[in-house]
C-alpha cells in the first residue's frame, strides 16, 4: 500500500517538474513547482519525516513560491515569449542531462544491505548489523518523544552552533534584499 | 524503507532541475529550477536519514534556510536587473561581456 501511494506520487512530482521547465509562462511553471513541492511533502509523510512535510508545505509551498509568485506579478511577466535557447545548445544540454541522470540512478542500486556492506570494510565500522543503529534509535526517539522531539535534540545540542550561525545568514539575506531591490542603487 | 526509489526520484528531479537551468533563459525560471534541485537534495537527505539518524533532518533544516535566503537576496538581483534592463531574459544580460 504505502509503495503504490509512494509511486502515484512520485510520478506526480516527475510529471509536474517536467511541465515546470517546460511551461513558456513563469506563472504556470511556478504552479507546476508548487505542485512538485506538495508530491514532495506527501513522500516526506511516506519516509517518516512528517515534521519536515510540514515545513515543507509551510517554507517552500509557502514563503518561497508566495515570493517568487510575488516578484512575477510584480514584474508583469505572466505572458512571455518562449525563452528556449537554441537547437545545439538543446541537443547538447540533453546530452549533458541524460549522462547526469544515468550517474545518478547508478546510485539506486544501494540497497540498505549492500551499503551496510560496503561501510563494514570501512576502518571505523565493524559490524554490518550495527551500521545503521542511528537510523533505528532515531525511528524508536520518534515513536517515544514525538517525531519533533527527535528532530530538535540534535538540532538543539549536536547542531547548536551552525543553528545560531543560520540567523546570522536569514539577517544578511533580510539586509541584503532590502539594500538591492532599494530604487537608488 | 523504500530507499532506491527514493533515491531513483530524486535523481530524476535533480537532472529535471539541471536541464531546466540548461534551456531556459527567464532568470525566474532559471532560480525556480534551481529549487528544484534544492528539493531533489532535500528527499535524499530525508531517505538516507532512516539509515543514519536525525541529522539528516537537521540537515534539510539548513537547506531550507539557505533555500529562503538565496531566494530572497536572488529576487532582489532580478528586480534590480529588470529596472536596468526592462528584461529578465539572460540572453540581455551581457555587461560582463569581455
Amino acid at each position: 500500500m504505502t509503495e503504490v501511494v509512494f509511486y502515484i506520487f512520485a510520478a506526480a512530482a516527475v510529471l509536474s517538474a517536467t511541465l515546470c521547465i517546460l511551461q513558456r509562462s513563469p506563472m504556470v511553471s511556478a504552479l507546476w513547482l508548487v505542485s512538485t513541492m506538495f508530491s514532495l511533502a506527501a513522500i516526506y509523510v511516506l519516509l517518516n519525516a512528517q515534521f519536515i512535510a510540514a515545513i515543507q508545505v509551510l517554507v517552500y509551498a509557502g514563503a518561497i513560491m508566495v515570493l517568487f509568485l510575488f516578484v512575477i506579478m510584480l514584474l508583469n511577466l505572466g505572458h512571455a515569449d518562449s525563452d528556449l535557447r537554441g537547437p545545439s545548445t538543446v541537443a547538447a544540454s540533453l546530452v549533458i542531462v541524460g549522462l547526469l541522470a544515468v550517474e545518478l540512478l547508478a546510485l539506486t542500486r544501494y540497497t540498505p544491505r549492500r551499503l551496510a556492506t560496503e561501510l563494514s570494510q570501512w576502518p571505523t565500522f565493524t559490524d554490518p548489523a550495527t551500521a545503521f543503529v542511528a537510523g533505528q534509535l532515531t525511528q524508536q526517539e520518534g515513536a517515544t518523544r514525538g517525531v519533533v522531539g527527535a528532530l530538535a535534540a540534535p538540532l538543539f545540542q549536536t547542531y547548536l552552533i551552525p543553528f545560531e550561525i543560520t540567523s546570522i545568514l536569514l539577517l544578511a539575506a533580510i539586509v541584503g534584499a532590502v539594500v538591492l531591490a532599494k530604487r537608488d542603487v | 524503507m523504500l530507499l532506491g526509489p527514493s533515491l531513483a526520484l530524486s535523481a530524476l528531479l535533480f537532472s529535471l532541475g539541471v536541464a531546466g537551468v540548461l534551456l531556459r533563459r527567464n532568470a525566474i525560471v532559471l532560480f525556480m529550477c534551481i529549487e528544484l534541485m534544492l528539493n531533489a537534495v532535500n528527499l535524499t537527505f530525508v531517505a538516507l536519514a532512516q539509515l543514519h539518524g536525525a541529522s539528516g533532518y537537521v540537515m534539510v533544516f539548513f537547506v531550507m534556510t539557505v533555500a529562503a535566503a538565496e531566494a530572497a537576496v536572488g529576487l532582489a538581483i532580478i528586480i534590480g536587473i529588470f529596472r536596468h534592463k526592462q528584461s529578465v531574459d539572460l540572453g540581455n544580460i551581457n555587461l560582463l561581456r569581455g
